[in-house]
């Protein structure tokens, strides 16, 4: 076996060790072991993964100007991994190592994330109940995103998927003695396994028509799959389309977009750095990494699928971010503001073609997906910083906290620049590519997110100005204090990365194709983009950085619009409507009362007769000799007067 | 000399099911120990008269009286005993009331 | 039946069989324990009777010494042992009374039934040979055909242990008590 798949399959096992050891012996050590065996794990699968990425990206990977992908961990060409399971002839069922751009940018990205919020949730949560527990769900969740990536198979990747999800499951719903947190993780859990279920049909239907789950079949764009697709159709549209479209279900699902983002505002019950870690870095993302990983399937067979993604996105980054301007609570907010940016990297795939500069939305994609992933971390560890200080979600208990916390207000101003696309932080080139891609596709999503990218730097500002500017609160006798050091290093850790990483050449390293092409900085967009998000911070700096009566007042101006925002544009009631009133009152409660009166009715009214005929038959039973030989000799009576009868 | 079979046959009938019905009705144990007694006289007489009508050659009727009767004996030396013992116990021989066993 | 040709053993014939019918009766309906014994001892005499008239003289001899020397007066024993002199049973339930009466009339009337309407070979015909106490003797203690040296041995051992376990339950509970 090669080293490089030795080492990928450490930084698999490691967690998946630590996952073991934390949840089985937890109990036995004491916090500080628990939080330093998680941490260092996280810190070897984070200095493995940066190995992997520079080894891959500097030497192995590049083959004939293009970057291929690597499959293991077995050398042989045909069979490089591992069979598992046999279901027909043709369809086998591998696990193996799949080294490709995507997946090793996904890996450094996974792992620092992880181990960011590692190091903070020493200081988060530290004395929590079920502290041990807490870290061995971590690892367990990095162990699975981090196989989902790597999978090098549909089905492989959907195992790891599933896995995500429960982990995450188990991390919103860790105060479980909350009931806002049981029903959140409820309701996380639950909408996204109804995704699955498309994203299962999904992978039986493109299976059962390509024979194959293998990613190096289905994406290979001289393949017979993609150059001599079955023709056949249901319903008038083709199996592909079908296929694709419930694949996408899932990554709706897992990605929160409309309308299955339901769950992804009330995971934030669960500890802040989860949030950080599943909700806004790496678990949500996973949607964008199913279409990027599948994008020559997309592109190739089913484009309309893909235009019909770019226009769901666009949508959903548009309704997100007018929710998240009216929001009050902190991390809804950044709930909003995550799902608000998924849908701009989804724009991105959508608005994508396939090799050379067609393929700029792609590598915007990827790009952004890549930043995002810091300064929403990083954005979301402040969050919890400043709750960890407070107390409180709520806006309006906090106010002016820049003199208490220094550093927390200087790494969340700087991420907020970061999002709002200010050069020189990541978020502004990142952006500024999935405009430029969006521009030369279509322009209605180009102005649809040109405006998004306004609102975002709005809604961002009015959040920052809303903790850390504003009227002091009276915060009693505990004065908030900066966070201590393993909370604050890792903001300023991922600072850093938020302002450097935007400088990273990805059109020569991550491209749909695996060819580096030329790349060149679209003034004639960038510079409208920066306007639109300095017009949006100027609003917000007027409107919030000092109390004023204005913001009450324009919310007054459009009660009902302001309201509707407020609460979500009622998407959590339509569906309590869908579900309570049509599905169970019209659907299930039939069925329930066919199944109670008539199919249970049929068991108990057997039981009922045999029990009653046991009732009156137990009192032959009495134990009373002389009654048994009494009806003894009138049966023998009986029975010889028969035999006589009828016999002799 | 010429009383007919069905004349014994009559007398051990009404001895048999006298017994069963001193059987069923007493209550007191001895009383039904009595009625086994008939019970088995009447079958006694049965096997007598059946060998010595039909079978007068032969012995086997005779015999099984014989052992009947000694089976009897045991039966009810043995009954006796537990009856004494019940007595002793529970401080009555009603059948009714000797339910401990049952449970 | 003519008067005249009425012969002796006719006639005891009929004075055993009303007392049997009388006594048997009177045993399970008398509610005085020891009279039903007493009942029962007529009975018992006259069944050995009947075994006398039937010429198995032996046999009567067994009747007399076994039941009534030994059971009845272990049941006298018992009855003086367990109740009060003079003391009346309970009578039975009616419905319980007339259920068993109902049915054991059924009974007898059915078997009188079958009685009249079956047929038996040689039934009137009666032939009271002696039978020899020697060959009594002989069949009880050989083991050719249609003799029971086997049965024999395990009455035998059946009434040994009857004995011992008559001793064990009699005297089981005094042990514990002292």
């Amino acid at each position: 076996m090669d080293t490089k798949f030795i080492i990928a399959l450490l930084i698999l096992a490691i967690p998946a060790f630590n996952f073991l050891l934390l949840g089985l012996g937890g109990v036995k050590m004491s916090h500080r072991t628990a939080g330093l065996i998680g941490t260092i794990g996280l810190t070897v699968v984070a200095v493995l993964s940066y190995y992997t990425a520079i080894t891959y990206f500097f030497d192995y990977g590049c083959m004939e100007g293009a970057y291929q992908p690597v499959i293991g961990p077995f050398p042989d060409e045909a069979n490089p991994a591992f069979h598992w399971l046999q279901f027909t002839d043709h369809l086998t069922l591998d696990l193996g190592i799949w080294l490709d751009p995507i997946s090793v940018m996904m890996l450094v990205v996974i792992s620092t994330v992880s181990l960011m919020v590692h190091v903070y949730s020493n200081g988060y949560m530290h004395g929590e109940r079920g502290f041990q527990r807490y870290f061995a769900f971590l690892s367990l969740f990095t162990f699975s995103m981090l196989g989902l990536v790597v999978a090098t198979n549909i089905f492989q990747m959907y195992i790891f998927w599933e896995l995500v999800g429960v982990s995450s499951y188990l991390l919103i719903g860790f105060y479980y003695t909350k009931p806002e947190a049981v029903l959140a993780a409820k309701k996380a859990f639950i909408v996204t396994r109804f995704a699955d279920l498309g994203f299962l049909i999904g992978i039986l239907i493109l299976s059962y028509y390509t024979n194959t789950f293998d990613f190096a079949v289905l994406t290979d764009v001289n393949g017979p799959v993609l150059t001599s697709p079955s023709g056949a159709t249901f319903l008038g549209i083709s199996v592909f389309s079908w296929a694709t479209a419930l694949l996408f279900m899932g990554g709706a699902g897992k990605s929160a977009m409309m309308p299955l983002h339901i769950w992804l505002p009330d995971a934030m019950e669960g500890p802040t750095p989860v949030s950080a870690l599943i909700h806004a870095a790496t678990m949500v993302v996973a949607g964008v990494f199913l279409v990027a990983r599948l994008f020559p399937l997309y592109f190739i067979l089913t484009p309309e699928v893909l235009t019909g993604i770019a226009y769901l996105a666009a949508a959903t980054s548009l309704y997100a971010a007018v929710v998240a301007c009216v929001q009050t609570d902190i991390k809804r907010v950044l709930a909003f503001s995550t799902i608000s940016q998924i849908a701009y990297m989804l724009v991105a795939l959508g608005v994508s073609g396939l090799g050379g500069h067609e393929g700029l939305g792609y590598m915007a994609s990827m790009f952004h997906l890549f930043t995002h992933a810091f300064f929403k971390a990083l954005l979301f560890l402040c969050a919890g910083a400043v709750i960890h200080a407070i107390g409180s979600n709520e806006m309006d208990r906090m106010g002016n906290l820049r003199k208490y916390m220094p550093i927390t207000h200087i790494t969340f101003l700087i991420a907020c620049l970061a999002i709002a696309g200010i050069p020189p932080f990541s978020g502004f080139f990142s952006k500024d590519e999935i405009l430029v891609a969006a521009f030369e596709k279509d322009k209605l999503i180009f102005f649809c997110q040109y405006f998004v990218a306004g609102l975002t730097a709005f809604y961002m500002f009015r959040l920052y100005y809303g903790i850390f500017w504003g009227t002091e609160r009276d915060y009693g006798k505990h004065l908030p204090h900066e966070a201590p050091l393993n909370m604050s290093a890792p903001l300023i850790f991922l600072t850093v990365l938020t302002c450097c990483t935007g400088l990273l050449p990805f059109n020569e390293l991550i491209t749909s194709d695996g060819r580096p092409f030329d790349l060149h900085t679209e003034w004639g967009i960038a510079l409208p983009s920066i306007a639109v998000g300095v017009l949006g911070i100027v609003v917000a700096t007027v409107l919030y950085r000092r109390p004023n009566p204005l913001p009450q007042r324009m919310a007054d101006s459009v009660r009902t619009l302001h309201r509707a925002a407020y609460r979500r544009f009622y998407f959590d009631e339509i569906y309590m409507f869908i579900t309570k009133n049509v599905i169970f009152r019209r659907i299930c409660s039939p069925v329930a009362w066919f199944d109670r009166h008539i199919i249970d009715g049929f068991m108990d009214f057997q039981a009922w007769w045999s029990n009653a005929l046991s009732f009156r038959i137990r009192a032959l039973q009495s134990g009373s000799l002389q009654f048994y030989v009494g009806v003894f000799i009138f049966s023998i009576l009986v029975i010889a007067g028969l035999l006589i009868a009828f016999v002799f | 000399m010429d009383i007919p079979m069905s004349f014994y046959l009559l007398v051990s009938f009404v001895m048999f099911f006298a017994g069963v019905f001193g059987f069923i009705t007493r209550k007191n144990m001895i009383a039904m120990l009595m009625s086994l007694e008939l019970i088995l006289n009447s079958v006694n007489i049965n096997f007598v008269v059946f060998n010595r009508f039909l079978f007068p050659e032969q012995m086997e009727g005779m015999f099984f009286t014989l052992f009947i009767i000694g089976v009897a004996a045991a039966e009810t030396a043995v009954a006796i005993a537990i009856i004494i013992n019940v007595f002793r116990s529970v401080n009555n021989i009603s059948a009714d009331d000797i339910q401990k066993m049952k449970y | 039946m003519d008067i005249a040709s009425i012969t002796a053993s006719q006639v005891i014939f009929f004075i055993l069989a009303a007392v049997i019918l009388a006594g048997s009766v009177m045993t399970v309906v008398s509610r005085k324990l020891l009279h039903a014994a007493v009942y029962l001892l007529f009975v018992l005499l006259a069944t050995a009777g009947i075994y006398f008239l039937l010429n198995y003289h032996f046999l009567a001899a067994v009747q007399i010494s076994v039941y009534i020397g030994g059971i009845l007066v272990l049941l006298v024993f018992s009855i003086y042992l367990t109740s009060q002199v003079g003391e009346k049973m309970d009578e039975p339930g009616i419905v319980k009374k007339t259920v068993t009466m109902l049915i054991s009339m059924g009974g007898a009337v059915f078997c009188f039934w079958v009685l009249c309407t079956g047929q038996f070979p040689y039934a009137d015909q009666i032939h009271l040979n002696e039978i020899d106490m020697h060959a009594i003797g002989q069949s009880l203690l050989g083991t050719e055909r249609y003799q029971y040296l086997l049965p024999f041995e395990a009455i035998s051992v059946l009434l040994l242990a009857c004995i011992i376990g008559g001793i064990l339950i009699a005297t089981g509970n005094t042990k514990k008590e002292d």
